[in-house]
């Protein structure tokens, strides 16, 4: 050997740290929200479920100028209006009691007085070879197959030869018809046919009463005013789509949002319980799971209902919640359960016991940490589905009742005028959709950023 | 084998009775007296409906009556339907109801199948896209708008060709299921589209699917052979819950299209408070549905060797 001294060695210059570390240490969930973040379609889910959460939140503190939350006031002089349409009204006086204008020689079937919400006043000549007449109305021309519409009214002699139309009028065009009687009451031929257009008035007093126009405001018979504005418009008895919207929501999303965390919770608890504890427990809790799953969950859906002593056409949002709660835990439990089998046997698990830990700081610090992303992933996963649930089962009357308004109650009321004013059931449809798309989206975006295995196989 | 078969049945009728029993419980904590109805039941027959139920009997006696008239297929006479019986309810109307479900099956099994395995074979180009499009908006529009916007569209295509194409609402002919039973497998064809895909994509990058390749196997092979046969098995396991999933999901089909079906027969005993034909139908809906689940475990098993029915 030669001697070496420390002038044979020089220093290196430019040290460099070889074991430096290039990014900063990222924590499991600072991990999982950058590539949620870089999911674009993951994110604006997130928007519009933070968007949906304020419409239920503060939709209903709303009440400006313009339009205030109110989701039971109806508004009768705009009945299923669709959103968009006008709201012009004309003022009138108030409404006088009409007998016909019984000195008039005209011919044929004509308006007494111009058509308007207030009433369709009719007057017609003696048609030829009559001993009585029928008023009909109808929102179709009478065609060759003679359908009269709705009858009005029946006059058995000839005196009578007007009539005075009240009955739920709407502006719009109606077709009126008078059909001739023979003597025992049967329909002859030679109707008489008048289309009318009917306007849309109010009177001063209505006005007032609802605050369509100011007190001190000069406005007298003959002016124009502007009905209530609905900015979504109306349902079939008039009420404001967009209040019963918000108001709705809460009653979709308390059950949605709320049925969810409670069940998961309890399969949660249940399943690591079983997890941990292992052996026969875990068998015999298992198959517990199992029988539950077994059951067909609407029916009993339905039957929780009617033992919770809420009959059929009342809401039942609290039986409907705990027949969520009873009968979804399993799949969570089941899921959550082999994730704890899963972990207890990790290497960091024997680490951890090796330097000492307690049972309790186990399930705390190392079990529950690492069920969270799939748990999480559920309850995603979950909403929608208990929101598809409520809507079903308020469809089929047998969850929210009216009034109470909830979107899937609301659709199946909207269904029924479907044909003349989509709009009732669009809407309401719509946020279901919106909203559990949203969900679902947000779901696979949770999942692609929370479960590294689920993310591989994709 | 046969040992499993029988475990597994037993294990369907303790659930079958657990249905029944809770059945019975909850029917009895209904608020009201079947027999202080608004029609007014005269005395004879109320005499002899206690007779039949033991109405006059403690609770545990008229659970035992219940047991015994199930076990005998007894499901008792309807409420509000006069003279029916509701084996003679269910023997009417569940063959309808059974044939909707039938057809929604196959048309779900088939579409998610067929639809599955073209994303996963286009995965990221143009098919993929549109279908899993499809099947996004298939997940999230609920049951009843499809049903009413299928109606509504049908409505205007009728008129505007001048003839009925196909029905809007009703039974009878085979035109008349084909769009509810399509409207009905739709939800379920978009889960078992999703499902397929994953599976598929598995599969398509799989060994024996290289090796088949490297030894010439025509692509139209391996795809039926090598990739189709194995990636159907995990939709075969769902298939049993989508069964049930179907035959709920039916309740609202039967009701949009007017099919006179069981499920709408029951969401109406349901609104009538008709016990017997409640608990009837409840009773027979949750063995149907626990059996047809144990069948398609079983079923599982004759495709997938590789699943051992003795565990």
């Amino acid at each position: 050997m030669t001697d070496i001294s420390s002038i044979d060695f020089t220093p290196l210059r430019g040290y460099r740290e070889v074991q430096a570390i290039s990014r900063p240490s990222l924590s499991y969930w600072q991990d999982a929200w950058i590539r949620l973040k870089a999911n674009k379609r993951a994110l604006a889910s997130l928007y519009i479920v933070m968007a949906l959460a304020f419409f239920t939140l503060f939709g209903p503190t709303i009440c400006t100028g313009i339009w205030c939350f109110d989701p039971a006031l109806q508004d009768l002089d705009q009945v299923s209006k669709p959103p968009g349409t006008s709201r012009a009204a004309l003022i009138v006086d108030d409404y006088q009691p009409w007998a016909g204008d019984r000195f008039v020689i005209d011919e044929g079937l004509r308006l007494g007085e111009p058509a308007t919400t207030q009433a369709v006043r009719l007057q017609w000549n003696a048609l030829p070879g009559a001993n009585g007449h029928r008023v009909y109305r109808n929102i179709f021309p009478v065609g060759p197959e003679l359908a009269y519409g709705i009858p009005l009214a029946e006059f058995f002699d000839n005196d009578t030869l007007f009539f005075e139309d009240r009955l739920d009028l709407r502006p719009g065009r109606y077709y009126y018809s008078v059909v001739p009687l023979g003597v025992r009451g049967e329909l002859l031929q030679g109707y008489q046919m008048i289309e009318v257009e009917v306007l849309r008035v109010t009177t001063l007093r209505e006005a007032l009463e609802r605050g369509l126009v100011e007190e001190s405001a000069d406005v007298k018979v003959g002016d124009q005013i502007n009905l209530a504005w609905h900015p979504l418009g109306t349902d079939y008895l008039g009420r404001d789509m967009l209040a019963r919207l918000m108001a709705g929501a809460r009653v979709s999303l308390f059950i949605g949002v709320g049925a969810p965390f409670l069940f998961i919770l309890f399969g949660v608890v249940f399943g690591s319980m079983a997890g941990f504890i292992g052996g026969r427990t875990d068998q015999l809790m298992m198959r517990f799971a199992d029988f539950v799953v077994a059951l067909p969950f609407l029916l009993f859906m339905i039957l929780f209902k009617i033992a919770f002593g809420v009959g059929p056409g009342e809401s039942g949002v609290f039986p409907m919640l705990v027949a969520l709660v009873v009968l979804m835990w399993p799949a969570t439990a089941r899921l959550v359960r082999g994730q704890i089998l899963q972990i207890r046997e990790q290497g960091y698990i024997s680490a951890s016991q090796l330097l000492g830990a307690k049972t309790n700081y186990l399930i705390l610090r190392h079990m529950i940490p690492n069920t969270l992303g799939v748990v999480l992933v559920t309850i995603t996963f979950a909403i929608p589905n208990a929101i598809f649930i409520e809507a079903f089962l308020s469809f089929i009357g047998m969850g929210v009742a009216p009034p109470t308004p909830s979107w899937g109650s609301m659709s199946n009321e909207g269904i029924k005028t479907m044909l003349t004013t989509p709009h009732e059931l669009i809407f309401p449809s719509l946020f279901i959709s919106i909203t559990v798309l949203a969900l679902n989206l947000l779901g696979d975006g949770l999942r692609d950023a929370l479960d590294a295995k689920m993310r591989n196989t994709e | 084998m046969w040992i499993y078969v029988l475990k597994r049945l037993l294990q369907g009728i303790v659930t079958v009775w657990f249905i029944a029993t809770a059945t019975f419980f909850a029917m009895h904590n209904v608020p009201g007296d079947p027999l202080l109805n608004d029609r007014a039941v005269s005395e004879a027959i109320r005499i002899n409906l206690e007779a039949k139920y033991g109405l006059d009997q403690p609770i545990g006696t008229q659970y035992l009556i219940y047991l015994g008239n199930l076990v005998q297929g007894d499901f008792g006479i309807s409420f509000t339907q006069e003279n029916r019986e509701v084996n003679d309810i269910i023997r009417e109307h569940f063959p309808i109801s059974a044939i909707l479900g039938v057809l929604a099956v196959v048309f779900a099994a088939a579409g998610g199948i067929l639809f599955g395995a073209l994303t996963a074979i286009y995965r990221n180009r143009l098919p993929d896209y549109i279908i899993m499009l499809l099947v996004i908006l298939g997940i999230s529009v609920p049951s009843f708008v499809i049903a009413a916007l299928s109606q509504l569209t049908l409505v205007t295509l009728n008129s505007a060709v001048g003839a009925t194409i196909l029905p809007v609402a009703g039974w009878g002919t085979i035109l008349h299921m084909l769009v509810p039973a399509l409207v009905l497998g739709l939800g379920t064809m978009a889960y078992l589209t999703r499902l397929m895909r994953s599976s598929m994509l598995e599969v398509v990058n799989s060994d024996f699917v290289r090796t088949a390749k490297a030894k010439g196997v025509p692509p139209a092979r391996i795809f039926t052979k090598h990739q189709l046969r194995n990636a159907i098995l995990p939709v075969i396991t769902v298939l049993g819950p989508s069964i049930a999933a179907i035959t709920t999901g039916g309740f609202v089909v039967e009701l949009v299209f007017a099919i006179p079906g069981l499920g709408r027969y029951f969401v109406q005993a349901v609104q009538q408070l008709d016990y017997t034909v409640i608990m009837g139908t409840t009773v027979f809906y949750g063995a149907f549905l626990v059996f047809m689940v144990i069948l398609v475990d079983l079923l599982y098993g004759f495709i997938d060797p590789r699943v051992k029915l003795e565990k």
